[in-house]
């Protein structure tokens, strides 16, 4: 990732782009969320694709979270997840301190209303990410507070 | 140099497949897809295995009489098998895995196409120079 900066804006401008976008059209609000989704989506099946092409083949799936929490949260946002906690039975929470898509938006409870949008596209990366691993899975996110995050990850078993 | 060249999903089934002389294609088709039991169970025996275990490169599958057939799985379950003819004995182990790699970045560029959806057929000429360079030139 060469510049960070270039990321973060252009995925501010995404955002902003497809809610302006909405407004014009039919005002369908919760398609965006979707769509901004299912982009991460495709953008984490190749970023894998690239990232995974080095390393040696992962043991079982605590192996493939702690890639995700490590390398790649690494190279895409310069930081690892600070806390992975996992039940054993499918269910993992990544939390990151200070999520770097957040921290210039606020620093407590302002705009918080507004932070679930900010968070769709990680989500889809994520998922597209484990997708292309072989896991089935549904992501969700939840903010308290600003600029922390938790991003659940629930396994679909077969 | 090859004398086929097969890409496989992780629902195995093929992406890509090419083979040389094109009047046995039928042969080939047969032969990687009666591969694909022997890197399933190459894939499974890792946990126990000690050699090789981390690695995504899996080496000759099996022999027969007139071909060899060598196997690699990337770390999204794509398969890559590759089928050389017994007689060309100058192609060593090193070759194979440079073999492979040129495949895996290729295969990397494809999927990062925004023109190609996952799950595709491999339709891209960039793809299909790189492996014509690497089968053999048979008139």
């Amino acid at each position: 990732m060469a510049d960070e900066a270039l990321f973060l804006l252009l995925h501010n401008e995404m955002v902003a782009g497809l809610y302006r976008a909405a407004e014009q059209g039919e005002g369908e609000n919760g398609r965006c969320t979707t769509k901004l989704e299912s982009m991460g989506f495709r953008v984490g099946q190749g970023l894998i694709e690239r990232f995974t092409k080095d390393t040696a083949r992962f043991k079982d799936e605590l192996d493939i979270m702690k890639f995700i929490c490590k390398d790649f949260w690494t190279t895409v946002f310069r930081k690892q997840i600070d806390n992975l906690r996992t039940n054993h039975q499918g269910i993992y929470v990544l939390q990151d301190n200070k999520f770097r898509l957040l921290t210039q938006i606020s620093a407590g409870k302002q705009y918080l209303e507004h932070a679930p949008k900010y968070l769709a596209f990680t989500c889809g990366l994520i998922r597209g990410g484990l997708s292309n691993l072989g896991i089935k899975s549904i992501v969700t996110a939840e903010v308290s507070s600003m600029p922390a995050c938790k991003f659940q990850v629930m396994i679909q078993k077969m | 140099m090859a004398v086929c060249i097969a890409v496989i999903a992780k629902e195995n089934y093929p992406l890509y497949i090419r083979s040389v002389p094109t009047e046995n294609e039928l042969k080939f088709h047969y032969t990687v897809h009666t591969s694909l039991d022997v890197v399933d169970e190459k894939i499974s025996a890792m946990g126990k295995a000690l050699v090789d275990q981390r690695e995504l490169y899996l080496g000759l599958l099996y022999p027969t009489e007139d071909y060899k057939v060598y196997g690699y799985v990337t770390n999204s379950k794509v398969k890559f098998v590759m089928v050389v003819d017994s007689s060309n004995t100058a192609l060593r182990d090193n070759e194979i895995r440079s073999m492979f790699r040129k495949l895996h970045n290729s295969y990397t560029d494809i999927m990062c196409n925004p023109f190609y959806n996952p799950g595709d057929r491999i339709n891209s000429r960039a793809f299909d120079n790189m492996v014509n360079s690497m089968m053999m030139q048979v008139c």
